[in-house]
């Protein structure tokens, strides 16, 4: 093996090499190689760092010093400097903004203490099929701890104090909901935990039940503890077969080691876990459709209270958790309230993982502390937008949520504010949209999703969401009138004050928020029968713009249904009544002389 | 009525789906794993099945009938042997699924959610299956296929003809 | 076998940490190589699961030894699938990205056998599972 004293690793990643960062890596590699120290120092491009804004970066190995904004003149002087007399080059390190401090260390940086993992903390890290290798992650410890050292009642205290809520999307606080189930008196109790993941763009839950599910059954067994249950049912979807296998692996390998079943850790604490297949129903994430689901029936929800606290499972108290609500409540047992506590914002404690998707560079799961803004994970994290198109909107809380704008970029991010911007937590789902994505279309989108999804039991979710959707349905056929943008003002609020159960109060949110912040596409679609995104494609025409058009004959012979009509090296035409808005006479044109719609 | 019980296999399978009933404690509550285990035996649901299920554990047909047709992921359609999924989860979507749903519509000359007269394919939409990192996405059967534009499409559907050319 | 008391737990915690802890600290007592094989759905989809089973079969084949395979769940690079990540006793953990059949014998053969780190494939390079 060769041996290299010092790594310099340059980043590679799209922004960083569109800022010279391949010019860098020749430039110190002729530079090292000038000095002589080829052989001892290595020069490595690495994937994206992630922190594009301050590229191109150039980290040193094993000094652990971060360069930021470095250019291909810096490299003389990083060699010169750092590599061969061992000093740091201060001018280059990374200055905090608010504190004004040079930071030379990148685990020092708010960057890399932008994520922050907690719930996906073995999540690729271990064999999920292992449960030895959770033990050796400290797992089963916070379970032990708790039922040898902890009554009940402190369990709940210490959650009620960590501020965990319910990653599900509601945000209710954890601790309280196992508090409230402990207090009903009932001979049977039972802790169901949700993994339901109906969010279409969301995908934590899955992620976490396939990398490390023993972390939710050692929660489930905790709740259990808490609440006084001695059963625990998982709802899991059947569209997640691989996620359903490896659980049923875990639950055989924590009874066999005695830590489901019967007086575990030789107490009197007896507590086992089966699962239960859900059958593809959105509305069975709601906690009362999911119980009626679990017993065998039509997942329709019922009116609150009863809390699933008090009549739940079996008309027994239930408490039901989602899975990443899960996953935070063994590290809060075993690093106590105030390690998680400090984590977060003054009301959202703790971290979020977020499903980042759509048109963004990185796509993938990001766990990052509360408070942290949605710039900082789009950019910071995700590398920002797909082909540097421009970013339009980035849409959370799945169908019950809305967009968020440039405008709100800059938000922390935590319950209350993304309720207070017309949005919501959600799951996580976070779908990045630029400027080819028409918000009347993703509003039409969701509207079909929920009227699909609608369950049919109250009157104003089975009705109002249908005829939203085929008010959208018009609006985006180019039929809508300025009426209709008042019927959907109106239906939507009356819908979310009068549905039965979340799933409809939540319904209309998609509508009113691209309503508020992209009033002006409704109108275009409306009264000038265009979509400035050139989605819809009713609306859709395209031109050839003459000036640039030099006849070359490319349009009209992908055409496929032949309405582009003109002579080689003459302009030519679209005849907008046949044009089927296809846009393959756009790609084709190599003079951008075809204008989209 | 139609033969569903007159197919190869068919008593095999109903024994298969009794037992299954049998090791079932509270029967009622199991109804929606019976389903699952008579969906995974005979492919489909179709009433003469349902009327069987709900005899054997003796709860009103209705009943059963209301929670088949209320979950998607049941089906009282006879599905062809290749279910293509194709993902409508908003990932999906905003990458442009549906032009890969239209070139799978076209090729296959069905609409979502109809079969190929040769018994083969299947065409459906699905909600999301969580795989958005790889969007669009579509599943067959149950592999996931990842980064699927309309020029994929005529590829897989002659790589699962070939296949069953070869098997048969 | 029955975990009873919290010390049988710790107790195996202390046994199964030696195997594991190549992975936080880069260390091993053994000198055992592990590679971890990201095998969640978006990885099995993108090709993991071919991934996984050509480095089992090149191990087997060339002989290797103190080398082990692993399977994980997501590590969250959704874009980069299917990922791979090299622990080698004394060197920071590569994450490698991308990774089909054919870069699995890259990855024996000139990071394992000759230390050289495959610039084009990397993702990140460091203790720091977050990133």
């Amino acid at each position: 093996m060769t041996t290299q004293r010092t790594h310099i690793m340059v980043c590679g990643g799209t922004g960083c090499v569109s800022a010279d960062s391949l010019e860098i890596v020749e430039k110190f590699k002729g530079a090292l190689s000038d000095a002589g120290y080829s052989d001892e120092v290595g020069v490595i491009k690495t994937g994206c760092f992630g922190f594009c804004g301050q590229g191109p970066i150039v980290k040193i190995h094993p000094d652990n010093v971060f360069y930021v904004k470095v250019s291909p003149d810096d490299v003389a002087e990083i060699v010169g400097e750092h590599i061969i007399k061992g000093r740091t080059v201060q001018r280059l390190l990374y200055q905090e903004p608010e504190t004004q401090k040079k930071l030379p260390k990148h685990d020092e940086m708010s960057f890399y203490k932008k994520q922050y993992r907690i719930a996906l903390r073995n999540c690729g890290l271990i064999n999920p099929e292992d449960i030895n290798e959770y033990i050796a992650f400290n797992g089963y410890e916070a379970l032990g701890k708790a039922l040898t050292e902890y009554t009940p009642d402190k369990v709940i205290e210490i959650m009620k104090a960590s501020g965990l809520r319910g990653r599900g999307g509601g945000g209710f606080s954890t601790g309280l909901k196992w508090e409230l189930t402990r207090k009903t008196v009932s001979d049977q109790k039972y802790v169901i935990c949700n993994a339901d993941e109906g969010d279409p763009g969301a995908f934590m839950d899955r992620s976490i039940l396939e990398g490390d599910p023993h972390s939710v059954l050692e929660a489930m067994a905790l709740a259990g503890y808490a609440i006084g249950a001695q059963e625990g049912i998982i709802y899991i979807r059947a569209e997640y077969p691989l996620a359903i296998k490896r659980l049923e692996v875990a639950i055989a390998q924590a009874r066999e080691y005695g830590l489901l079943g019967k007086q575990i850790f030789e107490t009197n604490f007896s507590f086992d876990i089966k699962i239960k297949l859900g059958a593809g129903a959105f509305v069975c994430g709601e906690e009362t459709a999911l119980i009626h689901s679990v017993e065998g029936n039509r997942g329709e929800p019922t009116k609150k209270p009863p809390y699933p606290a008090v009549e739940g499972y079996n008309r027994k108290p239930t408490v039901v958790n989602n899975v990443e609500t899960l996953a935070n409540v063994a590290p809060i047992i075993l690093k106590g309230a105030e390690w998680f506590s400090s984590i977060g914002t003054e009301k959202s404690k703790g971290t979020k993982v977020f499903a980042l998707a759509g048109k963004v560079n990185n796509v993938g799961l990001v766990e990052v502390p509360m408070g942290t803004t949605l710039r900082e994970i789009i950019y910071d994290i995700g590398g920002g937008i797909i082909g540097g198109k421009k970013f339009k909107a980035v849409q959370t809380g799945g169908p019950s949520g809305g967009v968020i704008t440039t405008l709100d970029l800059d938000t922390p991010i935590d319950y209350e504010s993304l309720r207070a911007i017309g949005s919501m937590m959600g799951s996580g789902g976070m779908i990045v949209m630029d400027e080819d994505d028409c918000m009347v279309n993703i509003a039409k989108f969701y509207l079909e999703f929920t009227q699909d999804e609608s369950c049919g039991k109250c009157t104003p979710c089975r009705l109002g969401t249908k005829r939203m959707f085929e008010i959208l349905d018009k609006i985006t056929k180019g039929e809508g009138t300025m009426d209709d943008i008042t019927k959907l003002r109106t239906l939507g609020k009356t819908v979310k004050e009068s549905a039965l159960c979340g799933l409809g109060q939540t319904a209309p949110n998609p509508i009113l928020s691209t309503l508020e912040y992209f009033y002006d596409e409704y109108l275009a679609h409306i009264q000038d029968k265009r979509c400035p995104a050139g989605a819809c494609k009713a609306l859709a025409k395209y031109k050839i713009i003459e000036e640039k058009c030099i006849g070359c004959t490319a349009c009209a012979r992908v055409c496929p249904v032949s309405c582009i009509s003109g002579a080689p090296k003459q302009k030519h035409v679209i005849d907008e009544e046949k044009c089927i808005a296809c846009g393959a006479c756009y790609t084709a044109c190599k003079f951008q002389a075809v204008l989209r719609p | 009525m139609s033969d569903i019980f007159s197919l190869e296999h068919a008593d095999e399978k109903l024994k298969v789906l009794d037992a299954f009933i049998k090791e079932q404690n509270a029967e009622e509550e199991a109804l929606i794993s019976i389903l699952h285990k008579a969906q995974e035996l005979f492919g489909y649901l179709p009433s003469e099945l349902q009327l069987y299920v709900s005899r054997k554990l003796n709860i009103p047909a209705a009943k059963v009938y209301g929670v088949v047709s209320f979950y998607s992921y049941f089906s009282q359609e006879k599905r062809g042997k290749y279910t293509i999924n194709v993902c409508m989860g908003t990932a999906c979507f905003v990458k442009g699924v549906e032009k890969v749903m239209h070139e799978f519509s076209d090729q296959l000359g069905v609409k979502p959610g109809g079969s190929t007269s040769d018994g083969l394919f299947t065409l459906k939409d699905v909600r999301c299956i969580g795989a958005c990192g790889l969007a669009p996405v579509v599943m067959i059967n149950d592999k996931v296929f990842g980064h699927v534009t309309t020029h994929d499409v005529a590829r897989l559907i002659s790589d699962y003809r070939a296949q069953e050319g070869s098997d048969s | 076998m029955a975990v009873k008391t919290l010390e049988e737990l710790k107790r195996i915690r202390e046994e199964q940490i030696r195997k594991v802890k190549l992975r936080e600290s880069g260390e091993s007592d053994d000198q055992t190589i592990e590679i971890l094989v990201g095998m969640a759905t978006c990885g099995i989809a993108a090709g993991s699961r071919e991934v996984l089973n050509e480095f089992v079969a090149l191990i087997t084949q060339n002989g290797i030894e103190h080398i082990k395979v692993v399977q994980v769940g997501c590590m969250g690079y959704c874009h980069s699938e299917p990922t791979v990540q090299v622990n080698m006793p004394g060197h920071e953990p590569t994450i490698y990205g991308n990774v089909d059949k054919a870069f699995v014998s890259d990855i024996l053969e000139k990071h394992i056998k000759d230390g050289q780190i495959l610039d084009d494939h990397v993702l990140i390079k460091t203790y720091h599972s977050a990133l």
